[in-house]
């Protein structure tokens, strides 16, 4: 879907997009903060609808894709012990840890089962009391609420044989690691509009004065986008740096205060590694002290599990927007959906998957050829 | 995985202690658990993320973006088999899923 005929309401895209042409004058870089914006930019071709001085650089917003090397290793260590039900949201199937993913151990035997919600793996130990029933808890702040909802019900309702191997992470650190890169070229950013819509939209003030950039919360269609790149185009026009929200409809200053409220409970912040990026200073939520004996780390003695990230992988800078995916030279060739060398390849959010999926840009048409996409 | 949907409350009901709600998406319904919205009533929209209710949603803005995610093939996505997804990707036959959850 790349002409403009084909969005929802044409008229109102070309009028936005009129507005965005009208109003630019010289070159401007945006961060789309998050996977999904992502998919939505490539695959509607936005990107190619704007005009050609507006470039958008794609974020590290992929939960999937920042889960580090070594988690996905602690996971599939867990999901072959022969007394667990490892639990997971299908997007982490695919993942590669160090020489396998979830689905091979599913292959080999492995009790691995895919969940829609968290509560549904809580249902599988009641309904097991026999077996250890293990969630992968992983995401970023709007997945974050309904996983520490189901530890604390597993506290609540007395179901020992319950446990979550927790990877959160959270989008205002990364937004500060990325600013505080000497190579970072992002002038302005589209923030995540459903991590706003459970945690506000009061920690974006503080980044937007300090680094002088201007934060524009944004939703996920097309029109969202659109609305997104406009006010913050205006902005950057103007010399102005302010937190604006493009995606009421969803979003509320305070966001969800009960969501948070059990966030604040069940988790406590801490340093967390972003796969291919390493360490962000309190950019991460584990187990809170009380809620420990429900950490599947702790439980399974997998905290020293170590893992080297490869090194052909360049996801990293993908992820800090420092690279474009077809500018990889494994990119469509050693790295494909079938056969990814990292998790930006694999999940419906990463940016590679993306360029992959719906677009081959500047790939030579001899490797086009051998790309087959598997969608 | 940060895809959030909206969908409509068909019926309401405490289980385990919890507000849980039957939710319609656009012909896929789903149990989703209402404890971040406890006012949401049956008929109401809500914006909803692996099995929770997150936000309200008026009911034009809900229509249009589930119309947009079926015309995608997003639900799908978001609600079909996982292992056929992975299966496909990986060039492999599927394995078959438990059922009996």
């Amino acid at each position: 879907m790349k002409y403009i005929d084909e969005f929802q309401d044409p008229e109102l895209a070309r009028r936005l997009l009129d507005d965005i042409h009208a109003t630019v004058t010289r070159p401007w870089a945006l961060m789309e903060v998050c996977g999904g914006q992502t998919h939505s930019i490539i695959r509607h071709g936005i990107d190619q609808l704007l005009p050609d001085n507006i470039e958008l650089i794609h974020g590290p917003g992929c939960p999937v894709c920042v889960t580090p090397l070594e988690v996905i290793d602690k996971a599939l260590e867990i999901a072959s012990r022969p007394e667990v039900i490892f639990c997971s949201f299908g997007d982490m199937l695919r993942v590669p840890g160090t020489g396998r993913d979830l689905f091979q151990v599913r292959g080999e035997g492995g009790d691995v089962r895919v969940v829609y919600s968290p509560l549904d793996a809580l249902r599988i130990a009641q309904q097991h009391p026999d077996r250890e029933v293990v969630f992968f808890g992983i995401g970023f702040e709007t997945t974050a609420p309904p996983n520490a909802m189901t530890v604390h019900q597993a506290r609540k309702l007395g179901i020992p044989n319950f446990s979550m191997l927790v990877s959160h992470v959270r989008v205002p650190p990364a937004i500060e690691a990325i600013m505080s890169s000497p190579s970072c070229r992002v002038q302005g950013f589209l923030a995540a509009g459903h991590v706003c819509s459970v945690m506000g939209m009061g920690e974006y003030p503080e980044l937007a004065e300090r680094f002088r950039v201007p934060i524009v919360v944004t939703g996920f269609e097309p029109l969202d986008i659109l609305e997104g790149v406009r006010r913050t185009v205006r902005q950057l026009e103007r010399g102005e740096h302010t937190v604006d929200n493009a995606y009421a409809r969803a979003v509320r200053a305070e966001g969800n205060l009960a969501a948070r409220a059990m966030l604040e409970d069940v988790f406590e912040v801490t340093d967390r590694a972003w796969r291919g990026i390493g360490v962000i200073p309190q950019s991460g939520w584990r187990l809170a002290s009380k809620y420990r004996a429900y950490d599947a780390e702790h439980r399974f003695s997998v905290e020293g599990i170590r893992t080297q990230e490869p090194a052909e992988c360049r996801s990293g800078e993908v992820l800090q927007g420092l690279l474009k995916p077809h500018e990889c030279e494994a990119f469509g060739t050693l790295c494909t959906p079938r056969t990814p060398l990292g998790a930006t390849m694999v999940s419906s959010e990463g940016a590679c998957a993306a360029y992959y999926l719906y677009r081959r840009l500047d790939m030579p048409a001899t490797k086009a050829q051998e790309a087959t996409p598997v969608v | 995985m940060c895809l959030a949907v909206p969908g409509r409350v068909l019926d309401i009901e405490e289980r385990d202690g919890t507000r849980m709600a039957t939710v319609d998406f656009g012909g896929v319904v789903k149990e989703v658990c209402l404890e971040y919205l406890p006012d949401l009533q049956v008929g109401e929209y809500a914006i909803v993320h692996v099995g929770f209710a997150l936000q309200r949603l008026d009911e034009e803005s809900a229509r249009r973006t589930l119309e947009l995610f079926a015309e995608l093939g997003l639900l799908q996505e978001e609600f079909g088999d996982p292992w056929e997804t992975a299966a496909e990707a990986a060039g492999s036959e599927p394995v078959e899923e438990v059922r009996n959850q």
